[in-house]
């Protein structure tokens, strides 16, 4: 277990590695954070995935060059370069793919990412036959190895991470209309392809920038995790983006500074581990399309609409009481009120828990009969006039109806105005009863138990 | 003066005097597209007047789409020439509205509907510049007049279809061209926004525009529109609607698949 001195020494950066290594990965988090937001909503997703795969021949390829040349062959820069390129030439050889034949995106991806990542593999076999090849560390490049990482790859990264950031700055109007609506771009005279294959090219640099740190495996998943976590926070873009890459920065830091401390867990798997915590969080607790907000809106949906149908169940029995009188409230035996509708006792007995609770509802003799309070009869009485002002609206213009239906609406005149209501009013006065304080149904009312 | 004359083409003088190619708003010579070594519309000839409401009809896949699309450049064309305002249109996309199919994008984009409006300012705006109060306000003045004010800072996905519909017009009502493109834009809409779309459609033209819309509806085709265009895969008929809109012509269009429709179309046109 590491002490709290160890804790204090990663948390302030207090020693040189350490610092290198936590900034690094945190410039990385943050630049790949904002370019998945964009991936992710260019519905190129796995595109990332199929770039990063097709780095690994682009390696051994550069460090049998480089060798060839003369050189030891870990060159850093130049290791990456090759990564890039055969990157990108994964992407156009999908692109080709997918332009020039019938063969879906996913299937052309799947093809490609497998041979670019079967290729890499069998040129750094290969290599380690090489006699200077033993010594190269490739395989690092396929999970990561954030330990070796060196001021070359702070470097790289600072360059990765601020070209991302200023290309977002500067076209984030063009990448947003890029990636929501093409042809209106195509139309408006943009380069679309040039644009397409910008973005493309700023992920494949983070990705190749990536590729010390968590690998080519693992890169996919901080490219999209940020971005999709980010996603149930906000419904905008720029602050979809904001918050994709502050996840993305925060996985990044945390991520290398547990693999500091304990050096046995690879920084990359951790890292990505971090991330998905917090895409987990956000799912869940996410303020805008969270799945907890969404359980609570249905559940809240369900409640009202119960209620809704408790108040005009009710009424519905004291109408047709007072056909030759005034309307007047009795209590309502429980069996009578489950007669009305298709309704379990579990479902009736939880609306009227809610009517109760609102001060709509007192029960009686135990539950097995309720009775409407003043307040129970006016909402009521609302609700059923509502509802079958609606009702009467849906037969009456059907054409125009659905998009104008809104049941929860307190008065039907906030939608449709004084006078469509009252012409709506004068066709249901028709069937008035004598004691109704609202207008009767449209069609025929099946009678109670 | 040989230049006036070599940038109406080699064969202007033939069919239109060049003056009067320089007008139309739109004219199409021989243009044929092909997708996958299958034409989809070939040899199309047209020419659209100014201050024409157009509305083009014709069966499924007769390519009223790919025509849209050819005429702007979002699809590349096999053979043929089109000129908006006797000009390619690369150099009069300024002048030219589009509005896309409502199915041609992801509603559930992280923008509202000011953004997706403001959209419309963009070709102006030119590159790294970002929309500013101005191109706000025309947005907002845009939504306004499709009557979505209200809903200006509503992510898209909580429109409904019609409301999306009319965020598309509304952005292209912000390009304020001379001529515009609309692919569908009645294709499952409600009644009110449907009524809508064609108050806005007459007050364009109204105002001199000149507006061609794929349009699904044979009968309210006589309706909405005082020019026709029958499409399937060629131009069957383009004139004004009481003289193209005949049983007769709608059979050639549609074939025998549709002569009830035909005759009620007719019917329309006799008793109109």
């Amino acid at each position: 277990m590491p002490e709290i001195a160890d804790i204090w020494n990663v948390l302030f950066l207090r020693d040189y590695n350490t610092r290198l290594v936590v900034i690094s990965t945190l410039l990385l988090g943050c630049a790949s954070g904002l370019m998945g937001g964009f991936l992710l909503l260019r519905k190129r997703s796995l595109m990332g995935d199929t770039l990063s795969h097709a780095t690994l021949p682009g390696v051994g390829l550069a460090f049998m060059l480089a060798v060839a040349l003369g050189g030891d062959g870990k060159s850093l820069p130049f290791l990456l370069a090759g990564a890039g390129l055969t990157g990108v030439l994964g992407c156009a050889a999908v692109l080709f793919i997918r332009n020039n034949s019938r063969i879906k995106d996913d299937t052309a991806m799947g093809i490609v990412l497998s041979v670019f990542f079967g290729a890499g593999v069998a040129i750094l076999g290969m290599i380690q036959t090489m006699p200077e090849g033993s010594a190269a560390g490739l395989e690092s490049f396929i999970y990561g190895k954030t330990a070796s990482m060196v001021m070359v790859d702070f470097q790289i990264l600072m360059a990765v991470t601020l070209s991302v950031l200023v290309c977002s700055l500067l076209l984030f109007k063009e990448f947003r209309l890029l990636c929501f609506d093409e042809s209106f771009a195509a139309a408006l005279g943009w380069p679309v392809k040039r644009l397409d294959v910008l973005l493309l090219g700023l992920v494949a640099a983070v990705t190749v920038a990536g590729l010390q740190s968590v690998g080519l495996i693992l890169i996919i998943a901080f490219l999209i995790t940020p971005a999709a976590a980010a996603r149930f926070w906000t419904q905008r873009l720029d602050r979809m983006l904001l918050l994709s890459g502050l996840i993305g920065g925060a996985s990044g830091w945390f991520g290398a500074s547990l693999s500091a401390l304990f050096p046995r867990l690879p920084a990359g798997a951790v890292i990505v581990l971090v991330a998905t915590v917090g895409f987990l969080v956000s799912m869940f607790l996410g303020t805008e399309r969270g799945v907890l907000l969404r359980w609570l809106l249905q559940a809240r949906l369900q409640a009202r609409v119960g209620s809704q149908h408790l108040l005009r169940a009710l009424y519905e029995i004291l109408e047709a009481d007072a056909l030759e009188g005034p309307l007047r409230i009795r209590p309502v035996p429980f069996r009578q009120i489950r007669g009305r509708r298709t309704w379990t006792d579990a479902e009736l007995r939880k609306s009227i828990r809610g009517a109760y609770q609102h001060g709509f509802v007192e029960a009686l003799e135990r539950d097995e009969a309720i009775v409407l309070t003043e307040r129970g009869l006016a909402e009521a009485a609302q609700v059923t006039r509502n509802h079958r002002l609606w009702e009467m609206y849906l037969i009456e213009y059907a054409d125009v109806a659905t998009s104008r239906v809104d049941r929860d609406a307190d008065r039907v005149e906030h939608i449709l105005g004084e006078q469509m209501v009252a012409r709506l009013e004068s066709k249901l006065q028709t069937y008035r009863s004598a004691g109704s304080l609202v207008p009767q149904s449209p069609h025929p009312i099946r009678p109670g138990d | 003066m040989m230049r006036a004359e070599s940038r109406a083409g080699p064969f202007g003088s033939a069919t239109t005097p060049p003056t009067e190619a320089h007008r139309l708003p739109l004219s199409i010579r021989d243009l044929t597209v092909a997708y996958h070594r299958k034409p989809v519309i070939w040899d199309i000839d047209l020419s659209i007047e100014p201050g024409k409401l157009v509305g083009i009809v014709g069966p499924n896949g007769a390519g009223k789409s790919t025509l849209l699309k050819a005429c702007l450049d979002l699809i590349p064309r096999s053979s043929g020439e089109v000129l908006v305002y006797g000009q390619p249109y690369a150099k009069e996309r300024k002048r030219v509205g589009y509005v896309p199919q409502r199915e041609s994008v992801d509603w559930d984009f992280p923008v509202s509907a000011l953004d997706v409006v403001a959209m419309g300012t963009y070709g102006k705006l030119g590159w790294f510049r970002r929309v500013d109060k101005r191109c706000k306000a025309l947005s907002m003045h845009a939504l306004e007049r499709v009557g979505l004010a209200d809903y200006a800072d509503r992510q898209i996905s909580q429109l409904s279809g019609g409301q999306q519909q009319r965020t598309f017009l509304a952005r292209a009502l912000v390009q304020d061209a001379d001529i515009y493109f609309m692919d569908e834009p009645f294709a499952a809409v409600d009644a009110a926004t449907e009524r809508a779309i064609v108050d806005l459609l007459k007050e364009l033209q109204g105002r001199g525009k000149t507006v061609l819309v794929v349009h699904h509806d044979l009968a309210t085709v006589p309706q909405y529109f005082d020019w026709t265009v029958l499409l399937n895969m060629r131009v069957v008929a383009s004139g004004p609607t009481e003289e193209v809109f005949t049983q007769e012509n709608l059979r050639r269009t549609y074939g025998g698949k549709l002569t009830l429709f035909a005759q009620a179309a007719d019917e329309v046109v006799r008793s109109g």
